[in-house]
């Protein structure tokens, strides 16, 4: 179970702002998916290697060589506010 | 041979539009004007953006010796695409105009082709019916009153629909495959690492893989092939090695064919007509040659939840760089920072795009991590193993792609659950990054009687075996002679 408490702390992790319905939703619906996640849970995974990629890739190296990147102009031009070469935002201590 | 009609060019294969333009019967610009005019009149919400009729564009190379000779392809709306605006099938994209273009739609282009259109897609690629969209769903072209799939619907109803002669999407547990399934054609899942994710909205990354949606298994080899290959952008992508021949194989003599009793036609849940044609198609198997053995896939089953865990923890992650600073939508008017990105992501997300961000970031979250995402790791070490043992006993494993034929709009969005076990066949193929396709197998009526509707059959086979698993694929498809066609 994962209750309102739990899930007003999640939403605020995840920076995302519930409605008051979401919230209850969100809350009976997680529960649900959770509750079917479990079953692994009775599995015996001891001494089980964890799999974070199936590639068998290690350390992929390029040369250290420079190569042109995306003009600072074209990086700002679909920012939603920008000043000075720079991403505008609200202030964080408002 | 006189130059074939506007309707007889948009039965054509890619393929089939390359021979003849080769041998002097089409021009090559007819085909992709016929097309930029038929997606203009689109009445399945498959395009989300259209080259407009007329406004042809130039390859960018042209180069006579193209493969592709200007053939027009469909983009899943989840590749970036330059000056070409990208939504991911979210309200939070709306209006981007990414300043560069997915390494796998440019080698398209090197190649000759000629984006067609941006498709219509859950948002993010988080979904199995296309009903995610913030754009609204696709239709499926069988039955308007239906789903196409998803994540990848718009790519596979247009492909379907004669709206493409073929298209691109994407494939984290199921998204190319299983629209493929529901919309009667071939859709290829490659091998993790085979074609570059550089450009490609990122939704899971150590399970997001680019593939084709086409007519046929030769088309699909075609785009694998232009697509496939080392990206220095993206250092997982490996290519495949000695590239990807063009399917010729008609029979199936001496493949021996894996089938998991447990995972297949007599799994809970599946649809007796989904299970009485893939009955037949292993019978088709057997007539071609090859042999069924039977094999035992015992941590399949956990796939969809292991999936579930896995999938929406990398999302959470992926997806916090939607605040609201550099792109996309902002919510104005608020004071301090962290409740502008609080106030946009809740305007700028959809629903099933919220619960995955909750459920990933619970799974990751102090206290739950090792239960939850610790657990799942281990799961899918188990799954990729049991594939790993069963490909000691046999060259190829196939199952049904779905558990069911398309269903009604609507049937699934109010249970999550039901609609995540959608993806039931294709998530542990995409758990141990191995290629798997779906090819039409035949029509079945759908529960409760109506409108016979494709079935698909899913055939898998180990890392980079594509060659394989095209050249089986490609002699089932000419035994099977799918010739059913939306009316």
């Amino acid at each position: 179970m994962i209750d309102r408490e739990q899930v007003l702390h999640v939403a605020r992790l995840a920076r995302l702002e519930l409605s008051e319905a979401e919230l209850e939703r969100m809350s009976e619906e997680l529960s649900g998916i959770l509750e079917h996640l479990d079953r692994i849970s009775a599995l015996d995974l001891d001494g089980v290697d964890p799999t974070s990629h199936v590639v068998a890739l290690e350390n992929v190296l390029r040369a250290d060589v420079p190569w042109e990147s995306l003009p600072r102009e074209r990086a700002l031009e679909q920012a939603p506010d920008r000043d000075d070469g720079a991403f505008r935002v609200p202030s964080p201590q408002a | 041979m006189a130059s074939p009609t506007t309707s007889e060019l948009l039965e054509l294969t890619a393929a089939g539009a390359l021979r003849r333009i080769d041998e002097g019967e089409l021009p090559a610009d007819e085909v992709f004007d016929a097309y930029a005019e038929v997606a203009a009149a689109e009445e399945l919400n498959a395009y989300l953006w259209r080259a407009e009729p007329g406004t042809r564009p130039t390859p960018p190379s042209a180069d006579e010796s193209e493969q592709l000779r200007g053939l027009p392809v469909a983009v899943k709306d989840l590749f970036c695409t330059e000056g070409i605006k990208t939504t991911a099938g979210s309200r939070i994209l709306e209006g981007y105009r990414p300043p560069y273009t997915a390494t796998a739609v440019r080698r398209l282009s090197q190649a000759g082709a000629r984006v067609l259109g941006k498709t219509n897609m859950d948002e993010f690629a988080m979904g199995s019916s296309n009903e995610n969209s913030a754009y609204g769903p696709v239709l499926n072209p069988w039955d308007r009153a239906r789903v196409p799939g998803g994540s990848s619907g718009g790519s596979a109803a247009a492909v379907a629909g004669r709206l493409a002669p073929w298209a691109i999407g994407t494939d984290t547990g199921g998204s190319i495959r299983q629209p493929a399934s529901l919309c009667g054609i071939v859709g290829l899942k490659p091998t993790y690492g085979a074609i570059s994710r550089y450009g490609m909205v990122a939704f899971a990354s150590s399970l997001d893989q680019c593939g084709p949606l086409t007519r046929d298994v030769t088309d699909a080899a075609l785009l694998l092939r232009a697509m496939e290959g080392r990206d220095p952008l993206d250092s997982t992508s490996v290519g495949i090695d000695g590239g990807v021949e063009l399917p010729s194989r008609e029979d199936l003599g001496g493949l021996r064919v894996g089938v998991a009793r447990d995972f297949s036609h007599h799994a809970e849940g599946v649809e007796p007509g989904v299970a009485e044609t893939f009955e037949r198609s292993l019978a088709t198997i057997e007539q071609l040659g090859g042999s069924i053995e039977e094999i035992e896939l015992p941590h399949a089953e956990h796939g969809i939840s292991a999936y579930y865990v896995l999938a929406p923890a990398e999302a959470s992650a992926n997806l916090a760089r939607y605040d609201g600073v550099r792109y996309g939508l902002r919510v104005d008017g608020v004071a301090d920072l962290v409740a502008m990105y609080e106030r946009t992501r809740a305007r700028g997300f959809g629903l099933e795009v919220k619960r995955r961000i909750m459920l990933g970031t619970y799974a990751l979250s102090s206290g739950y991590y090792e239960a939850y995402y610790g657990s799942a790791q281990k799961v899918r070490t188990l799954i990729a193993r049991d594939f790993e043992r069963a490909f000691e006993r046999c060259d190829l494993v196939v199952t049904p792609t779905s558990p069911s034929v398309a269903f009604e709009l609507g049937a699934r969005t109010a249970d999550p659950l039901a609609m995540y076990l959608s993806d039931y066949f294709t998530v542990p193929m995409s758990l141990a990054g191995i290629p798997a396709i779906s090819i039409p197998a035949g029509l079945a009526e759908p529960p409760g009687g109506g409108t016979p509707l494709p079935v698909g059959l899913q055939l898998a086979a180990p890392a980079f075996a594509e060659s394989r698993l095209l050249d089986a694929a490609h002699a089932l498809e000419l035994a099977i002679d799918f010739q059913e066609r939306p009316a």
